[in-house]
């Protein structure tokens, strides 16, 4: 690992003082590459915050432009980039604000064609993303890759957060915990149904706090469990994610041994 | 009586309730104790075979029913029980 400048040393002075962090912790957020699927409402505080800390390699995959109804919850983007691919404006924002990370968008949808070359070189996945066909796909491919996944996801006043990492000893992938996606028009789409604009923020921020600790490999981790948000009650909620043994994809008796994609159009299934 | 946690896609059958209490001594009851007072519920909840929907958890305190009993789960008064959807929302 490439040791820390002063500048370095002066910017994330504040990890560097803390004992579970440290200068060689410091390095190990520097040397870590992580990728956000969505730069959306749990991508952009999560960006954010994970350049903040210097994550050295940041992906963002994202097909959409930023649109004014974002700008409620999508804080990497700003008024005057309305129209702008959101992977690169995203990537513009880190830039500005931290030049030691690397930023590499992909304003192109993902699917089964290209989603393993695109996560292939990252150590830990964020899924911010709005639909349940991507939720599969990204879950699967990051099985098969032996990534760990932050998932993140919101719906009108309430989050949920987990960490799957079904490649590490007796931990659940999103299969698990969801057997099966619903059927389109069965779940509204935030489209439809809203979502407060700063659920996104501390969910998205959740998720970053996960990624900054798996790389530390400090604490406890997330995975096994999940966290049940609620900001209209202030209230946190954890119940236990176990393992299913018989699991279509990590189970001992796989029927899914390669990347499926289901079609769903965005905005039925979807809830961002 | 028994606390049942109602997710937000669900509570315009609750009129809006969070949380509703029922008289239940497993899942089974729970489901028909909503359906009673909530008409509509159970079918978002379950199958037509009456099976739990493989996109909705059910949690009695901490625990994922598909790992006990299913909808046979026992429950006892002060359990807390929670319905959790899947959600996929975050935003591209």
């Amino acid at each position: 690992m490439n040791s820390l400048t002063d500048e370095q040393l002066t910017r994330y002075s504040r990890h560097i003082l803390l004992p579970q962090v440290g200068g060689r912790g410091q390095q190990r957020i520097s040397a870590a590459r992580v990728f956000l699927v969505g730069a959306g409402g749990l991508g952009s505080p999560a960006a954010l915050y994970l350049a903040s800390a210097g994550v050295g390699t940041v992906g963002i995959a994202d097909n959409d432009t930023v649109d004014l109804s974002n700008l409620q919850r999508q804080v990497i983007h700003d008024t005057k980039r309305l129209g702008w691919g959101k992977a690169l404006s995203a990537a513009e924002t880190i830039s500005k604000m931290n030049p030691d990370v690397k930023v590499v968008p992909y304003a192109e949808r993902l699917s089964a064609d290209n989603i393993l070359e695109r996560m292939k070189d990252y150590d830990i996945i964020l899924d911010g993303s709005d639909n349940f066909s991507t939720r599969y796909l990204v879950s699967d491919a990051a099985f098969f890759l032996k990534k760990t996944l932050i998932s993140g996801s919101i719906f009108r006043f309430e989050g949920q957060v987990t960490t799957l990492k079904p490649h590490e000893d007796g931990y659940p992938c999103y299969r698990c915990l969801y057997p099966e996606a619903p059927p389109e028009g069965m779940v509204p789409s935030c489209q439809e149904a809203g979502v407060l604009g700063v659920l996104a923020g501390v969910i998205g921020t959740l998720q970053a706090t996960e990624a900054i600790k798996e790389i530390l490999s400090i604490g406890d981790t997330l995975a096994g469990r999940l966290i049940l948000y609620d900001a209209l009650d202030m209230s946190a909620r954890s119940v236990r994610v176990p393992k299913n043994t018989s699991c279509a994809l990590c189970g001992a008796q796989p029927t899914i041994t390669s990347l499926v994609e289901s079609v769903t159009t965005c905005g039925t299934a979807a809830t961002a | 009586m028994i606390q049942v946690r109602i997710p937000t896609p669900l509570r315009k059958l609750t009129g809006g309730k969070t949380e509703v209490e029922v008289e239940a001594t497993d899942i089974v009851s729970v489901v028909a104790a909503l359906e009673a007072a909530y008409p509509g519920l159970k079918e978002r909840l379950c199958d037509e075979g009456g099976e739990l929907r493989k996109f909705i958890n059910i949690y009695v305190n901490e625990e994922d029913i598909r790992f006990q009993k299913g909808i046979h789960t026992a429950i006892k008064a002060g359990d807390y029980v929670s319905i959790v959807p899947a959600v996929a929302g975050g935003s591209y």
